[in-house]
């Protein structure tokens, strides 16, 4: 502060046009450490607003458990608990419904995220995509937290270490790029539509009923034709929560892979999710120029 | 994550050789839609998928050009809505514009108010960092330089109380302390000085002049007629859009004046009171050449009139024009029954007209005329009044003080 910077003599600066904001601009230093900031004081603020603070979170998916494993496996039984597939069913139930938390947070916390930090958008130029992304890195936050209870829940059931649990970082990337693909989608929708946010509430719980979070793969393989279980399969979610218990939990339960007939068979839903994420980014980048002015 | 996809940000311009204007605006203009519904939604765009959404045109710039230099203190004037906000939001790039170009040489900060972004329910601890990095330092700049940000800031003591429990004016000093941190050499500024108190509004100027002298060029948006005049080197007046004028601080302040209170009461007179009896018919001011006038020079007397229309007869009675600030302060009680003067005697049915001149040594502002009428004695009895009945704009130099008077002043070694 008190050091006078004063202007080099012989040194005109560079004169640079200024554009109007959009998704992505300036450095990428800047662009990580705005989102990272934006969701580390978000998370600050949960964990420190309440007395329980990080418990909460922890808490709303862990009753979803619960209540799910109560009714699915002692009254419902809509799994055949003695099939070798409903091995450590708890355990995958839990890793299911975790991955899910973090989609659904994501996504939904992304709806109107844009609208809520108007204050921001309309007094500080800054790459808009920061908003969204802030939002996904927040979501990731909690679900590393949350891996870390379901990887305790999954030793105490003794689910034991594999090989395949390598295929960890591909899974939660292949989650991570659906979820903000769909989140910038989102995002920028809301700005002009504003139902977007009840129609998503709609879409992601049926979303949750048509991936293999409650019953798996297997139970919907034994009802459904080839051609429905292949339909359901493009379901990037199914792919990836389906793969998650294979590789994580136990191999008793078939690989995505094995489900859709060959590998190659993957490359489908994988376009699928770098489809929308393609698509979340041009629709949000077309949008990101206009959005302090609509909000 | 999406961090593969890069654009980059400007193409840069052929370096010009000498300095460059540090803002040149050519051509913007800018013009917001404002539908008719207030939202939206995608329900009616897949039921009426081919219905045109009704929306108003409000153009806030239109096609304005005008340069910054280097080191320039830039005011930008004008009532509210008149787009000088949009302008300095294009210049900021928050808003992009519909036609015409904004170049600038330097780095410009890259916000325009104060306290972006705080959280009043963290510390003032988090909430520097945050606010700094938001201004685009890193997380160890913004770290090392929190010390600073707090002595200037005068703040030591509260570091951890959570910005809730900060009064306004504290929270002003904490958002002027982190926003100077900022290494930009073009800094925005979106009417700021109104708050604070006296002694800490007295060390941001200081910090104003400060920067200034470090050659750094501020663009400064206010209606704050006083403090541009003080420190801007340079201004220009929109209004509606328009860039009216374009110059010295002193001009653009008396051009603000004019289109601020240009429609005056006195075009219009007001009638008094709605009884039978004596009444103020009429009240204005006129220079000395007798002509009314809404706004005055300091240079020239002024003359303070109204007309009493009488319908009873009174002997003496006590005619009085009171000036008043827009605040409610009397500045001059000018009456007739000064030194024990007689007015004379007045039959029912007679009109008069009251003049009082005077020097206009009134700071520039605006004042009230109040005439009165008064029976003989103290004046307290008053048979018409009229609060408030027409007004004035005083435009020429402000020292401070609410008068300007000549004076004289002599130095002496003793």
């Amino acid at each position: 502060m008190s050091t006078a910077r004063l202007p080099i003599p012989g040194r005109a600066p560079v004169s640079h046009r200024v554009h109007g904001p959009s998704a992505l601009s300036g450095d990428l230093r800047r662009f990580w450490s705005l989102t990272f900031t934006l969701a580390r004081t978000e998370f600050k603020l949960r964990f420190y607003g309440s007395v329980l603070g990080y418990l909460w979170t922890l808490v709303r998916p862990l009753l979803l458990f619960g209540v799910l494993w109560v009714f699915f496996t002692k009254i419902g039984k809509v799994n055949d608990q003695s099939a070798p597939s409903a091995k450590f069913y708890g355990v995958q139930l839990l890793g299911s419904i975790v991955l899910f938390t973090f989609f659904a947070e994501a996504t939904t916390g992304a709806v109107k995220s844009m609208v809520d930090r108007e204050h921001l958008l309309r007094k500080i130029h800054f790459p808009r995509l920061v908003i969204p992304s802030s939002i996904v890195l927040l979501a990731m936050f909690n679900l590393a937290l949350n891996l870390i209870v379901v990887f305790i829940f999954a030793i105490a059931s003794g689910v034991e270490p594999m090989w395949s649990w390598f295929e960890l970082p591909l899974i939660l990337g292949g989650i991570v790029l659906l979820s903000a693909g769909v989140a910038m989608l989102l995002a920028a929708l809301f700005v002009w539509f504003r139902d977007i946010s009840p129609i998503w509430e709609v879409v992601s719980q049926i979303l949750f009923y048509a991936s293999p979070v409650i019953i798996s793969v297997q139970t919907v393989k034994e009802k459904v034709s080839s051609s429905v279980l292949h339909l359901y399969m493009l379901n990037p979610l199914a792919v990836i929560f389906q793969q998650f218990r294979h590789a994580m939990v136990t191999h008793a339960t078939p690989s995505a892979g094995s489900l859709l007939g060959s590998w190659a068979a993957l490359l489908e839903p994988l376009a699928i999710v770098v489809g929308i994420f393609v698509v979340g980014f041009a629709v949000f980048d077309r949008s990101a120029s206009r959005i302090a002015e609509n909000l | 994550m999406t961090t593969t996809i890069n654009r980059p940000a400007a193409s840069p311009q052929a370096a010009q050789p000498t300095a460059a204007p540090a803002v040149s605006v050519q051509d913007v203009s800018k013009t917001f839609r404002l539908p008719h519904q207030q939202y939206s939604t995608l329900k009616e765009r897949v039921l009426h998928p081919l219905r045109s959404t009704e929306y108003d045109e409000l153009n806030a710039v239109q096609s304005i050009s005008f340069d910054i230099a280097q080191g320039e203190f830039f005011g930008i004037m004008g009532r509210n809505g008149s787009g000088k906000s949009t302008l300095l939001k294009c210049i900021a790039g928050i808003y992009g514009v519909d036609t015409g170009r904004i170049a600038i040489s330097g780095r410009l900060s890259p916000f325009i108010e104060l306290g972006v972004g705080f959280n009043m329910d963290l510390t003032a601890r988090d909430n520097v960092v945050i606010n700094a990095i938001m201004l685009g330092l890193s997380r160890r700049e913004a770290r090392a330089r929190f010390d600073a940000v707090i002595e200037f800031a005068e703040l030591g003591e509260f570091i951890d109380l959570k910005l809730k429990n900060y009064s306004s004016g504290m929270l002003v000093r904490l958002a002027f302390a982190t926003a100077i941190q900022v290494d930009a050499e073009i800094l925005l500024i979106d009417e700021v000085l109104a708050v604070g108190d006296a002694a800490f509004q007295q060390k941001c100027f200081e910090e104003f002049f400060r920067l200034k002298r470090e050659g750094k060029t501020i663009v400064f948006v206010s209606h704050d007629m006083y403090s541009l005049e003080r420190f801007c080197d340079r201004a220009l007046l929109m209004e509606r859009g328009v860039l009216r004028q374009i110059g010295e601080p002193h001009d653009i302040a008396r051009a603000y004046h004019k289109i601020n209170f240009g429609t005056l009461p006195h075009e219009a007179p007001v009638s008094g009171p709605l009884e039978a009896g004596t009444a103020i018919a009429d009240a204005w001011f006129e220079d000395t050449s007798g002509a009314r006038v809404a706004e005055a020079s300091q240079e020239d007397a002024l003359r303070m009139c109204f007309e009493v229309r009488f319908a009873e007869d009174l002997d003496d009675p006590v005619f009085a024009a009171t000036l008043r600030t827009e605040l409610g302060h009397t500045i001059i009680v000018a009456r007739s029954d000064e030194r024990n003067a007689a007015s004379g005697s007045f039959k029912s049915g007679e009109s008069v007209t009251v003049r009082f001149e005077l020097p206009n040594w009134l700071t520039p502002s605006r004042y009230m005329l109040t005439p009165s009428v008064a029976r003989e004695g103290t004046g307290a009895d008053a048979v018409a009044l009229v609060e408030d009945m027409t007004s004035i704009v005083v435009y020429g130099n402000s020292s401070g003080g609410i008068l300007e008077m000549p004076l004289q002043m002599k130095i002496e070694r003793s």
